[in-house]
């Protein structure tokens, strides 16, 4: 079926909702595989970060400082100008738009402590992240998606987008699958928008939904697209042991401490300075050390999250989801027992690359591709660089999808359709009908789980050439057992099976990309900490990486494109200490 | 433990009625229920079709009858179904496919009710203010992850499908009773209509079935009384 609007948003997580919202005058319609209140911002409990100084003295730059130290250097300073200016502006819309945070006792929105935001150039932690208890992704996607019922938005729900449509050298379109009947749909749009989401379902223990498959990033990198910096991916410190489901920074925020085997509070050993709240990808990689030193709980592999000296009432009022979860799924009762804890995969800083205004860029020189836009997790503008801080994706999808509303409302003003290629459906219908009538004998879910397995031994929070050359290995061989994934679900209605199989070949393609990118950085910085390289290297990789698809997983192609640094001092590269 | 696991299937383009099937599994005491569906569908039988996403609660994809009652199949754990489980898809619902409802109208009915803020002054600079009292009338409501398992208890709603139902009325109530919100008497009399809220018969069900503890019988006796009493009571 055809269908023809001025916008084409995929995606509606707080990225795709923020942009469709800039859009009254436009036709626009959202496609999502879920239902929009179900994607998954809505798991975000922490909150988003703002300088509002409504606790304290604060300034968007002494946030930026924090973000661009944060990233490791490897962050674009002026995108990360935008997002601390802009952030403050972006929280009070959602405000306005009825978001309910939390309130001081003055009535202002409440904010509170988060891993690496500090005052005054890193003098000491600041209350800098905006809140609804510890469910704020939920409130910013209720409160959107309630706005864009107002707005009137066209949903298209449960349909799954399977390629970007590109002629003349401009995105024209998408195709999709819509899940009830299994119909093929083309969506005809002048500009198009990727918001997508992550990738977390790539390794075993994640916090990510089940919907974290790398779909758009997939699609844009099967279309010639390149993906940057995939090497630096997340794994957040306190993933419920086994689960991976996420016990929210808020718990350090609000005065949580990381214990070991010993009955030590380790952090203070390691960054004096903000302890439990420096940033992820040091946690991680301490808390990953005390397990190799033996200092693990009873010697395994995780060591505690205590919150005990908070007390019922504070865990009780600021606290309320995680400590369910804790209780709900370990049966331990954070009141009075320690969280047994792990790292778990979080959060792509990489993706598809895009300019401030999130059109998608092609190459090193920023050559933009018309009509096709790209924000939220699936972008890489690039704010979080190496490493992102808590609370900032969600400052992120507000900031950054705005402006991609906001730039595709002029966009569509000025151009108008452009043809649809030839075949367009092709592709789609052929990668469809061979999953149906696939013999191969191979199971989708026993590629997936064999990849997760592979993620976490060799592309975890440490890595080696070793172990990212035997990843790489594992991949090609995945990906050649893929071509023979068989179904047993034939029909048409609502075929989960098949949609799995899709999205199975999403993550190969992240993957794939994720592991070109880390074996050639031959250096450690922010989530990229190669055991074999262990230092920052600012002469060789203060750069970019773009990952191009080649026919097979050991052909990608790499280049490389410059860090944006502005002309301040403050923002200089110098050793990350906290 | 070993569970056996009995399920209602039905997919309309291969089967002319709803059937029982039954798998054996092996699953750990605190595999999540939706764990061993999950097994199910990748080592058993890949027709199974459910939907899912967070896996941990809060994104209300999984919601289905579980032993009887609705529950959200990623908070249920396996030592606490005992070693016989049945599930079916929830009731109020046209089924799609094996566990698969029809969501359409139960969101089509959340939208009728107006679920945004509503205000009529110009936005100020800043933020509104709120005082953390005004804040915490409407908390609970905020909970609410839409995923029909209140709605699909209700005798009320298997009785009336145009009723607005249980999850509409929490989601009035979170804008209702919102001190910035001015759109209170619309809302109230559209849920003062015929199959607004006084087709609530006050039984419970809906908040015993609410997966985030919201006290949904609650909520809607307090929107009656704002109907009743010309708006709501301030905080
Ligand atoms: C547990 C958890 C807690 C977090 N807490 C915080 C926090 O406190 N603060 C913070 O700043 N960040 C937090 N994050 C990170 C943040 O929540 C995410 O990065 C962010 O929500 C991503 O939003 P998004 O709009 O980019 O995509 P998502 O919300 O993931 O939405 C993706 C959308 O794309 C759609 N989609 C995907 N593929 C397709 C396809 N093929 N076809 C059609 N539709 C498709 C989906 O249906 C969905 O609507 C947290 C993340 C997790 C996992
Ligand atoms: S009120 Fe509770 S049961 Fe009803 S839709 Fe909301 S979360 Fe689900
Ligand atoms: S899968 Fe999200 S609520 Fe169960």
């Amino acid at each position: 079926m055809y269908h023809k609007f001025d916008v084409v948003i995929v995606g509606s997580g707080g990225a795709g909702l923020m942009a469709a919202m800039q859009l009254p005058n436009a036709s626009v319609a959202v496609l999502t595989k879920v239902y929009p209140t179900r994607s998954h911002t809505g798991a975000a409990q922490g909150g988003v970060a703002a300088a509002l100084g409504n606790r304290e003295e604060d300034h968007w730059k002494w946030h930026m400082y924090d973000t661009v130290k944060g990233g490791d250097y490897l962050v674009d300073q002026p995108a990360a100008e935008i997002l601390t200016r802009d952030a403050i502006d972006a929280v009070y819309e959602l405000e306005h738009r009825g978001l309910p945070f939390n309130r001081t006792e003055d009535g202002l929105i409440d904010q509170r402590f988060f891993g690496g935001h500090t005052r005054n150039y890193g003098e000491g932690p600041v209350r800098r992240s905006c809140y609804a208890a510890d469910r704020t992704g939920h409130m910013i996607l209720q409160t959107m998606y309630q706005s864009s019922i107002k707005n009137e938005v066209r949903y298209f729900n449960e349909f799954l987008v399977l390629d970007l449509l590109i002629n003349e050298g401009q995105a024209c379109g998408v195709v999709a699958l819509e899940i009830k009947t299994g119909e093929i749909h083309t969506f005809h749009g002048k500009a198009i928008l990727f918001a997508t989401g992550g990738y977390g379902r790539a390794w075993r223990v994640t916090s990510n939904a089940f919907a974290c498959m790398g779909d758009g990033m997939s699609i844009a990198y099967r279309r010639g697209i390149p993906l940057q910096d995939m090497e630096m991916y997340q794994f957040h410190p306190t993933g419920i042991y086994k689960v991976g489901v996420l016990l929210s920074e808020a718990a350090r925020g609000e005065g949580g401490k990381l214990l070991n085997g010993k009955g030590e509070y380790f952090m203070e050993r390691y960054m004096p300075t903000l302890k439990d709240l420096a940033p992820r990808d040091i946690v991680s990689r301490c808390i990953v050390q005390e397990i190799k030193d033996g200092n693990g709980i009873d010697g395994k592999d995780y060591v505690y999250l205590d919150v005990r000296h908070l007390g019922a009432e504070k865990i009780a009022e600021k606290l309320p989801d995680i400590t369910d979860f804790a209780r709900n799924y370990l049966g331990v009762e954070p009141i009075t027992e320690p969280v047994p804890i792990q790292p778990t995969a979080h959060y792509a800083m990489g993706g598809i690359p895009t300019d401030i205004d999130a059109r998608v860029v092609l190459d090193s020189q920023w050559t933009p591709m018309p009509g096709f836009y790209a924000a939220g997790e699936v972008a890489c503008v690039s704010v979080h660089g190496a490493n992102r801080l808590g609370t900032n994706s969600l400052v992120d999808l507000i900031v950054f999808g705005r402006r991609a509303g906001k730039h595709m409302a002029k966009f569509i003003e000025e151009t108008s359709h452009v043809p649809l290629p030839a075949n367009h459906e092709e592709f789609s219908r052929e990668y469809v009908d061979r999953l149906y009538s696939s013999t191969g004998g191979e199971s989708a879910a026993h590629i997936r789980s064999e990849l997760q397995n592979e993620m976490i031994d060799n592309v975890f929070v440490e890595r080696t050439d070793e172990g990212l050359r035997h990843a790489l290995d594992k991949i090609a061989d995945l990906q050649e057992a893929y071509k023979k994934v068989q179904l047993q679900d034939k029909g048409k209605r609502f075929n989960t099976e098949m949609m799995e199989a899709i999205e199975l070949g999403f993550l190969l393609d992240c993957s794939e990309a994720t592991i070109h990118g880390a074996l050639a950085r031959t250096e450690s910085r922010g989530a990229h900490f190669r055991l074999d390289y262990q230092k920052r290297d600012d002469v060789n990789w203060l750069k970019h990486t773009l990952a191009y698809r080649g026919t097979k997983a050991h052909d990608v192609r790499l280049d490389y494109k410059d860090v944006i640094l502005i002309d301040d001092p403050i923002f200089k590269p110098k050793e990350r200490k906290y | 433990m070993n569970i056996l696991i009995r399920i209602k299937r039905f997919d309309p383009e291969r089967d002319s009625k709803p059937y029982w099937d039954e798998f054996r599994v092996e699953a750990d005491p605190i595999d999540r229920l939706l764990d061993t569906l999950n097994t199910i569908k990748w080592t058993m039988d890949g027709t199974l079709t459910f939907r899912r996403s967070c896996a941990h609660g809060v994104c209300g994809s999984d919601a289905m009858r579980i032993n009887g009652r609705n529950r959200l199949a990623c908070k249920v754990l396996m030592r606490d179904v005992g070693n016989k489980v049945t599930i079916e898809p929830m009731l109020g619902y046209a089924v799609i496919k094996d566990l698969v409802v029809d969501m359409d109208r139960f969101f089509e009915k959340y939208r009728s009710v107006k679920p945004f803020l509503i205000t009529y002054d110009n936005e100020p600079g800043t933020e509104r203010l709120q005082s953390q009292a005004q804040r915490e009338v409407y908390d609970e409501g905020t909970k609410c992850i839409l995923c029909g398992a209140c709605t699909g208890s209700c005798p009320s709603i298997w009785g009336n499908p145009d009723w607005v139902g249980p999850a509409s009325i929490v989601n009035a109530h979170r804008f209702i009773f919102d001190s910035r919100d001015q759109g209170a008497a619309e809302r109230l009399q559209l849920l003062s209509r015929k199959d607004g809220v006084w087709r609530c018969r006050t039984i419970f069900n809906c908040a015993d079935a609410c997966p985030r503890g919201i006290p949904v019988t609650d909520l809607i006796e307090q929107v009656k009384r704002a109907i009743v009493y010309g708006g709501p009571e301030e905080a």
